[in-house]
């Protein structure tokens, strides 16, 4: 093909996609203008259905918690995906978990890293727990509490050397979190089948208060499970590309 | 734009506008920066303040579960992968 057929072709191409889009933003209700009512349905009733001030958390952990497990598993799978590709293959060797380069001399972490390290890590820490903890009543969750838990991870690691980040998540302990966390999710939502009632149905006690942090039943719990599988997983995916960062070499001597 | 948000902590409508606005274009500008950068290691550094810049876009927007998502995924789950990568990269072409 010419390059003069190719820019034809692009043309053409271009020209179709532009008008299609066009015609799509044409159709659309106008800015601010929520056709509904499946929104408006939801803000009425979520709070007193579930005693969660988090509606947005409702929605994901209950009205559409299937959709919710769905997405779990597709990280949980990410996360044995990565393991899996990233492990050492024939003709590779370890060596050494120091950080090093080939063209400069790695400098020294700075006292002020290990200092800003030092000093998050802890309220990092905190943060994570406590927006997986209150999914149900703030706009927070397990899944953004997960992955902030595991940032503290990280911090160690910028603070000091791979290996301690490997003794503060050792795979096996890591693994053993990921995978109660994923099945809690998912067993929480199947114990409501032996009760007669449909996968994922809120069946524990909501709760007196709207907003309490004991309030909103199954919310509350699934959203603890979440901030597990998700914590560990971004533990695993990160200890992994680290891994195959720093220690695997081409070559084997 | 929005409706004004009537809640205790009450914003005037006309704030909220300019601050919608200045963030879109904030929005689109780093968007720009992000393709137009061609060292790696740059663009992945302006890839997290633009993730930073989106939450901010969220949160003008009163979304503030996914300006939070945004924020641990773009501004810091996606960058720490991609640099890591990028130093797999190099060192396999040493």
């Amino acid at each position: 093909m010419t390059p003069a057929q190719r820019r034809w072709l692009f043309g053409i191409g271009v020209t179709g996609l532009i008008a299609f889009y066009l015609w799509g933003l044409s159709g659309l209700p106008g800015f601010g203008h929520y056709p509904g009512p499946y929104g408006f349905i939801i803000l009425r009733l979520a709070v007193r259905q579930t005693n969660a001030t988090g509606i947005v958390s409702a929605v994901n952990f209950s009205y559409r918690g299937f959709d919710t497990v769905g997405e779990e598993f597709i990280l949980f799978t990410a996360a044995a995906g990565t393991a899996v590709v990233l492990r050492r293959l024939r003709g590779e060797r370890e060596r050494s978990a120091v950080d090093q380069a080939a063209d400069r001399d790695v400098p020294p972490t700075s006292g002020a890293i290990r200092m800003v390290a030092l000093l998050f890590t802890g309220p990092v820490v905190v943060m994570g727990w406590w927006l997986a903890s209150h999914a149900q009543t703030d706009p927070s969750g397990g899944f953004q509490g997960g992955v902030i838990l595991a940032t503290a991870f990280i911090l160690v690691y910028l603070s000091g050397e791979f290996l301690v980040f490997k003794r503060f998540s050792p795979v096996n302990l890591t693994d053993a979190v990921e995978a109660v966390g994923a099945g809690g999710f998912a067993a929480i939502g199947v114990a409501a089948v032996p009760m007669g009632l449909a996968f994922l149905t809120n069946y524990l006690p909501l709760g007196q208060v709207p907003g309490a942090v004991s309030s909103s039943g199954t919310i509350a719990l699934i959203s603890f499970f979440v901030g597990l599988e998700v914590g560990a997983a971004f533990i695993l995916i990160v200890g992994e590309l680290l891994e195959q960062t720093l220690l695997i070499r081409q070559g084997s001597g | 734009m929005t409706a004004a948000v009537h809640t205790a902590y009450t914003v005037p409508i006309g704030f909220m506008d300019a601050l919608q606005i200045t963030v879109l274009v904030l929005v689109a500008a780093g968007a720009t920066a992000v393709v137009l950068i061609r060292r790696q290691v740059h663009q992945v550094l302006v890839l997290s303040i633009y993730g930073v810049l989106l939450a901010v876009l969220f949160l003008a927007f009163q979304a503030p579960d996914v300006t939070l998502s945004e924020l641990t995924v773009g501004a810091v789950a996606l960058p720490v992968v991609l640099l890591l990568a990028l130093a797999k990269i190099r060192k396999r072409e040493e």
